[in-house]
């Protein structure tokens, strides 16, 4: 009677202890008791994307789950077990590139990755037999599948990089495809990694430009047209100006040649021009039409500058003395615009264009430095109208000191 | 105070009024040049309050319906748009991205800069474009015939 | 017209019976001696507060005491409001004047002993006034909210939390809180423009009535020279002969002001940001540079006791001595006790001034 109840109450005790080891899945409570790396995918499908959905293992490994033999296991019953890396994309697609069955989880989700990825370099290679490729499993986890917009994803926007650079930044596994491994870390240096940091999910990371089921460098003459989809008019003008036809004929990638493909920083006015930052003597020499633009674009952009901080520094001592000068800060602003839209203009490559924009802009700094100036002025006008009043300070001062002799010269009586 | 003695001559006589005169003169005056300042600024300046927390923004019936009016607050650029459903909305008119002055796109009913082509929904929003961030909403209220633009409290 | 005008001064009399008062002043008089110029400063320091009492009452009328709006008024003052910068920079101008003046009335008062029985309480009347002049200096310095203003206040609020016993309650009290915000702003225009005003009041009455009272003080060394025949005793009526005189004081005081407002106007600067790191350089009015500088320069502890607190201690126990002045050097004669005294003075105040210069190194 004891041994029973003993017995019952071990039972009860075993199933009453949590943990989803104790759940009916033959596969998980087997490969959870296990060591290492046997029991690696049990400890990691807790938090796996999949397991929310309610599929088991056996769902994409076949299986019997039912069965706590290693019975459970045999091909005959439909075991498919851990699918060779060739057959990886294969495998995940028999879902994911099923619409019918990917609607009943989470419509809203593509299912042309696989049909994407085959045309990738990872997929071409892939399928000619090279198993170090990215495939599947290899960004996006095996067991501990995140969702995309999981900020913990491998695949998440902020994550890319890293993700990516796990085999292109390995020297030694890039080195038989020739590729460098320099990426990952002249884009950590760009502006768009450190909007991206600051948690603009917008800014672009490798697979906004390179793709990311269907990743293939963009090809040199539509890398413009890709920094084109955020940078509208700066690839309009471009593809308007000498240079458009120009590299198109050279072979040259038309927005990576002055601003770099990963290392894109935050340009300067100096890249204009021909002095020693410039990227236009790159190529331009002096004598040339295209030095002389350069040399022209940059005097009328460093002029504008130059006047816009001399009337900004004015209007600044005037505000602290306390004058008026709201109306000017709004001339003042117009100016700010008008160098704003010019750097814009450079892309033109014509001096005309960018004049334009400049030649209004120094008419508006000029205006509000002539303001700045007016203020300070009247500020000293003041003296004028102080000048008056002493005047009749030092009437009233000479009168005192006159009636006072006059008075004490008196005799006292 | 004084004692009335007969003139002598008249040279003390004429000298004391001169210098009564000057010493008035100059009192009277030097009071003057004070009090007119005073009374000057009691009387309140036309434009009776700071701009810098509120602003007549337009008159009513000013603005056509789906059409925008930049005015100034303070010493910064500012939008007012009349939407076709006839609502006020007031806003910072500096761009986000590089301060330059918004408008309103009447076409495609939103806020547009034309450096970079960023666009801001009726609310602010930044919803296309480089800006980074939602630009400034003010308080509208029709006071008489004024539209008055105000910074949140 | 004379006559108009008598008849309207008989009227008053009879009502308010001013025929004491006038008699009074035809009798005040002023002693005639080589000390005599210093007499005309306390009338200077009055008329420089009766001018911060006018000024300041025009800036009321415009002025709006929170943090969001306070700035801004007082730029709407100096650039929308007719004259709005005369007045303002009068007002910032002649507090400082005023604390000049009242700084030379005090020391012309100590060298020249006017302290001595029986002026005590005019002495220490004249010092609490003294206290309050600097505490409206200190409170008003924070209304216009600009950056200069902020952090001179968060500095000097905090030096009250060093004082002993009472610091941490005295620099909750004088802020509204923890923190330097716009409860502090509320409550330094309140102390401002009503307690400081309402206590001043009560002070300077006393003040003055004991100076017409006792009339005024003759130095020890013009009496002994009386005494001793090498020199006479000379008066001057108050009124007109001084009462002149003072006139052409006030007059050029309110020339310089104003050659002051329009030459040297006083600057608006930006407005206060609480959570922008304090600018470099900041440093209180030069009134209280000499305690800035004593307390930047004394080390993190003198003997046991914390540096600041020593300082602030130091301060107060000088403080109270020179208040207490009239009654410790009693026998104010020719004494060596009385030469101390006139030593410790010129110590007082050579350290202030080596002390505020210092700042500037």
């Amino acid at each position: 009677m004891t041994r029973l109840i003993g017995s019952s109450v071990l039972f009860i005790l075993a199933l009453a202890t949590p943990g989803w080891a104790q759940t009916n899945d033959s596969c998980v409570t087997c490969h959870a008791s296990l060591d290492g790396a046997l029991a690696q995918p049990a400890k990691d499908y807790v938090s796996d994307v999949h397991h929310q959905a309610g599929l088991s293992c056996a769902d994409c490994h076949g299986g019997n789950p039912k069965d706590d033999s290693m019975d459970a296991m045999s091909p005959a019953k439909g075991f498919r077990g851990a699918p060779d890396k060739s057959k990886v994309p294969e495998f995940c697609g028999r879902c994911h590139s099923d619409g019918a069955y990917m609607r009943r989880y989470n419509p809203k989700l593509r299912t042309d990755q696989l049909s994407e990825y085959l045309t990738s370099v990872h997929g071409q290679r892939l399928k000619h037999g090279d198993p170090k490729v990215a495939a599947c499993v290899d960004c996006h986890g095996v067991h501990n599948i995140l969702a995309v917009a999981d900020s913990r994803a491998p695949v998440f926007p902020t994550n890319v990089a890293t993700t990516c650079s796990r085999c292109h930044s390995d020297s030694k596994l890039m080195a038989e495809y020739k590729i460098p491994t320099d990426q990952a870390a002249h884009y950590e240096k760009s502006v768009h990694a450190k909007i991206l940091a600051g948690g603009d999910t917008s800014a672009p990371t490798c697979t906004t430009c390179h793709g990311n089921h269907g990743a293939t460098p963009p090809g040199v003459t539509s890398v413009a047209n890709v920094c084109g989809t955020c940078h509208v008019f700066f690839v309009q003008l471009f593809q308007k100006s000498p240079h458009g036809p120009a590299f198109e004929k050279m072979g040259l990638p038309g927005c990576v040649q002055c601003h770099s493909n990963h290392e894109i920083v935050k340009p300067s006015d100096e890249w204009v021009g021909v002095g020693s930052k410039s990227v236009c003597i790159s190529c331009h020499v002096e004598g040339d039409a295209g030095y002389a633009s350069a040399k022209k674009i940059s005097d009328e952009l460093a002029q504008l500058d130059h006047s816009q901080k001399r009337a900004e520094d004015i209007l600044s001592t005037a505000e602290r003395k306390g004058m008026e000068v709201s109306n000017a800060h709004l001339e003042l602003a117009q100016a700010n615009e008008n160098i704003v839209k010019a750097r814009v203009a450079v892309h033109t490559l014509d001096p005309v264009e960018v004049g334009k924009l400049t030649d209004p802009g120094m008419k508006f700094s000029a205006t509000a430095y002539e303001a700045g100036v007016a203020a300070l002025r009247e500020s000293n006008m003041r003296r004028k109208g102080l000048g008056l009043a002493l005047i009749f300070i030092v009437i009233a001062i000479a009168g005192l000191y006159l009636k006072i002799r006059e008075m004490e010269s008196k005799p006292q009586k | 105070m004084e004692n009335h003695e007969p003139a002598r001559d008249s040279a003390p006589l004429l000298a004391r009024r001169w210098v009564n005169l000057l010493l008035g003169g100059g009192v009277l005056a030097s009071l003057a040049s004070f009090i007119y300042p005073a009374l000057r600024y009691i009387i309140p300046p036309p434009v009776p309050e700071s701009t810098s927390r509120s602003v007549v923004a337009a008159k009513v019936n000013e603005l056509k319906l789906n059409s925008g009016k930049i005015f100034q607050f303070g010493s910064k650029p500012a939008i007012l748009i009349r939407t076709a459903d006839d609502q006020y909305k007031a806003l910072s008119a500096v761009c986000t991205h590089l301060s330059c002055t918004v408008q309103y796109r009447d076409d495609l009913h939103q806020i547009w800069c034309a450096c970079h082509n960023g666009l801001y929904d009726i609310e602010g929003r930044n919803v296309s474009g480089p800006p980074p961030r939602p630009l400034e909403v003010f308080d509208v209220h029709v006071q008489g015939d004024d539209i008055i633009a105000a910074r949140k409290a | 017209m004379s006559s108009i005008l008598a008849r309207i001064i008989q009227w008053f009399d009879d009502r308010f019976g001013t025929a004491t008062l006038k008699e009074f002043l035809r009798h005040k008089t002023i002693p005639l001696h080589r000390h005599t110029v210093w007499y005309y400063f306390g009338g200077m320091t009055l008329f420089l507060f009766i001018i911060q009492v006018l000024t300041g009452i025009l800036l009321l009328l415009y002025y709006r005491p929170t943090p969001n709006d306070a700035f801004e008024s007082v730029q709407y003052v100096m650039t929308q409001v007719r004259f709005g910068w005369l007045i303002r920079s009068v007002h910032s101008w002649s507090a400082n004047l005023m604390i000049f003046t009242a700084s030379v009335h005090m020391f012309s008062v100590y060298f020249l002993k006017a302290y001595r029985k029986p002026r005590e309480l005019t002495w220490v009347t004249g010092m609490l006034l003294f206290f309050i002049v600097l505490g409206f200096g200190f409170t008003g310095y924070l209304l216009p909210w600009n950056t200069l203003a902020y952090f001179a206040t968060k500095v000097g609020t905090q030096m009250g939390g060093s004082v002993p016993v009472v610091g941490k309650w005295l620099l909750i009290f004088l802020r509204g809180g923890d923190e330097v915000t716009g409860a502090t702003l509320t409550r330094f225009f309140g102390f401002h423009v009503a307690v400081l005003p309402g206590l001043a009041t009560m002070m300077l009455a006393a003040h003055l009535l004991l100076v017409q009272r006792l009339g005024m003080s003759v130095p020890p060394s013009v009496e002994k020279r009386i005494a001793e025949g090498k020199e006479t005793s000379k008066i001057m009526p108050f009124f007109p002969n001084f009462l002149l005189r003072d006139m052409i004081g006030w007059y050029a005081a309110l020339g310089v002001l104003g050659a002051l407002a329009a030459i040297f106007p006083w600057e608006l600067g930006t407005k206060a940001d609480p959570f922008a790191p304090a600018p470099a350089g900041i440093r209180p009015e030069w009134y209280f540079l000499f305690m800035f500088q004593t307390l930047k320069l004394l080390p993190s502890r003198v003997l046991f006791l914390d540096g600041e607190f020593a300082g602030i201690l130091a301060f107060s126990l000088a403080g109270a001595i020179w208040v207490a002045i009239p009654f410790i050097d009693r026998k104010v004669g020719f004494s060596r006790a009385t030469r101390i005294f006139t030593g410790l003075g010129i110590f007082a105040l050579g350290y202030i001034i080596m002390m505020s210069a210092l700042v500037f190194k």
